[in-house]
């Protein structure tokens, strides 16, 4: 068994008799960037809500730094955990949406502070200041007080990102999180995820930026038909894919 | 000013500064004057009525509008309506989250609860509690289908007092359910994903993200609710609970002057719903906070910028 920061092994889902996720196996190095591309239907983002089980996958472990997530062994079978034990699990893995989702009834600095203070019961000046440091990091000084619906979409998935670092996550996973921006937004997006793969956070991401991938990740994973067809550095995979059907990525 | 000819190319000097552009001046409107002057006229015939016909009697309602009898009719309508809107709303938020629950006993009671209590007219159900006597003679304190820690005669407990309270709490949460409900679906699901991915619990998802998010659209109508409720307390007076309208009963089955003590109750029923409305209206601009891009202004502010907008 490798020493790998996630593991999942022999994953499987399927949505009403639809297999979505077939058998995956994955390791991710504390560390490491890994990112997850296929055709769409192929179970990226499955395979990513599974890991901090906002789905509930039919088969198969999931563990990251040793821990089970989501279950504990009853014999042959995993029994689901409490709710109380899986939101505690998933306080260490963060998780950015295509769609932001930041808490429209707060300002930029009180969505960052709401799960700290909230839910690890950091005192609230303590979490205000690394919010405002976090904030800065991300490019966002000065708006502190803004509301979502005042910020660019740009601006808002930057300050999702810094709301699920404020939990000091040992693991982000981020699910297209430049797909539901203009094109000329993306790249400050994708900046900030530069910045945090230098600073040697580990992170998944499901992406369609080819450029992106080349630069910054460190395994490649490409998923077809809920199975892992081919992994690797993106040196070899993307080149490979590009020869062979590079249209039906995106 | 900019124009454009064909080939992009700015329009050669078609301003010349001398000659200033043709200023633009509003259409006449003449059927928007003949149709307010109309209505102003029905208006002030109809004012002029009810102020000049005798029988309202305005003299006897400004003697009654501040007597004792009345006022506490006032208090007890007063305080059966904000007892009814808080314990119903919280029985009704408990009723919601058991709708949306994915427990199936759970969401089937409450859809069923709903169901009945939205089925039969608030008269029906204060009755009901008001003869719960006849029903269930005894009421006992005690373990379901197992040992009682004493009991005691149903009409003891239950006056006519507690049994409007009763009726009109248990109707009230059928409708604060179903407006909650509505209030909560109306938030994206993808704010409680977000919140739980946080590491939050699925209460605390919906106390700090999902329930002041549908508070947006909650608001108006409990506004609403609270607005009916206040109205809608004047039937407990059917079973002998001294409101507002009872008050005012009892007194013109003495002297009956009918029309102008009914107006005492109208004009308490309007000062009232008045101040509910500009209540509403600062609750509702609280909740906005966020999903504008910036908050609407207060009366008084729009008031001094269309003076301010008038004068210059």
């Amino acid at each position: 068994m490798s020493d790998a920061l996630l593991q999942v092994r022999g994953l499987t889902k399927a949505f009403a008799g639809t297999t979505v996720l077939d058998g995956v196996d994955l390791d991710v190095e504390a560390g490491s960037v890994t990112v997850l591309v296929g055709p769409s239907g192929s179970g990226k983002s499955t395979l990513l809500r599974c890991l901090n089980h906002l789905e509930t996958p039919d088969a198969g472990t999931i563990t990251v730094d040793g821990e089970l997530i989501g279950y504990r062994r009853d014999g042959e079978r995993l029994r689901e955990l409490a709710q109380r034990r899986i939101a505690a699990q998933r306080r260490a893995i963060g998780m950015v949406f295509q769609q932001f989702q930041l808490f429209g009834h707060m300002t930029a600095l009180a969505n960052v502070v709401e799960a700290p203070v909230g839910v690890l019961g950091v005192a609230r000046s303590e979490a205000e200041s690394r919010g405002r440091a976090l904030l800065a990091r991300v490019g966002l000084a000065g708006r502190e007080d803004a509301y979502p619906r005042q910020l660019s979409g740009g601006q808002q998935q930057r300050v999702a990102i810094a709301r699920a670092l404020a939990m000091d996550p040992q693991l982000m996973l981020f699910d297209e999180p430049t797909s539901a921006l203009d094109p000329a937004l993306v790249g400050e997006v994708l900046e900030v995820l530069r910045d945090l793969a230098r600073g040697g956070t580990t992170m998944v991401v499901v992406t369609h930026e080819r450029a992106f991938a080349r630069e910054v990740a460190d395994t490649v994973v490409v998923l077809e038909h809920g199975r892992i067809a081919r992994s690797g550095p993106p040196s070899e995979v993307l080149d490979q894919l590009s020869e062979r059907r590079a249209p039906s990525l995106d | 000013m900019s124009s454009l000819t064909l080939s992009g190319q700015p329009a050669p000097a078609a301003s010349d500064p001398a000659t200033p552009p043709p200023r633009t001046v509003g259409s006449r409107h003449v059927g928007r004057w003949v149709a307010a002057a109309v209505v102003v006229v029905l208006v002030l015939w109809a004012l002029r009525s009810v102020a000049l016909n005798p029988a309202f009697g305005w003299p006897t309602v400004a003697q009654y509008l501040g007597t004792g009898a009345v006022l506490r009719g006032l208090a007890t309508t007063l305080w059966l309506t904000a007892a009814t809107t808080v314990l119903g709303f919280a029985l009704g938020i408990g009723l919601a989250a058991m709708r949306l629950s994915a427990n199936p006993v759970l969401s089937s009671v409450s859809w069923a609860y709903v169901w009945l209590f939205r089925s039969t007219p608030l008269l029906v159900q204060l009755l009901f509690w008001y003869n719960i006597g006849a029903l269930y003679p005894r009421l006992s304190l005690g373990i379901p289908f197992g040992p009682s820690f004493g009991s005691t005669d149903s009409v003891h407990l239950i006056g006519p007092t507690l049994a409007a309270l009763l009726g009109l709490v248990l109707h009230e949460a059928a409708y604060a359910a179903e407006i909650v409900r509505g209030g909560i679906l109306g938030v994206d699901a993808g704010q409680a994903e977000a919140a739980t991915a946080l590491g939050m619990t699925r209460a605390r998802v919906l106390r700090r993200i999902v329930l002041p998010q549908a508070m947006r659209s909650i608001v108006p109508a409990t506004g609403n609710m609270v607005i009916g409720t206040l109205k809608g307390t004047s039937i407990v007076s059917v079973i002998a609970v001294t409101d507002v309208l009872y008050a005012v009963q009892t007194i013109y089955n003495r002297t009956y002057e009918i029309i102008p003590l009914l107006l005492v109750a109208t004009v308490w029923y309007v000062i009232l719903t008045s101040l509910l409305s500009v209540g509403q209206y600062y609750v509702e601009r609280y909740y906005a906070r966020g999903a504008e891009r910036s908050l609407p202004p207060t009366p008084w502010q729009r008031l001094r910028a269309r003076v301010a907008g008038g004068a210059a």
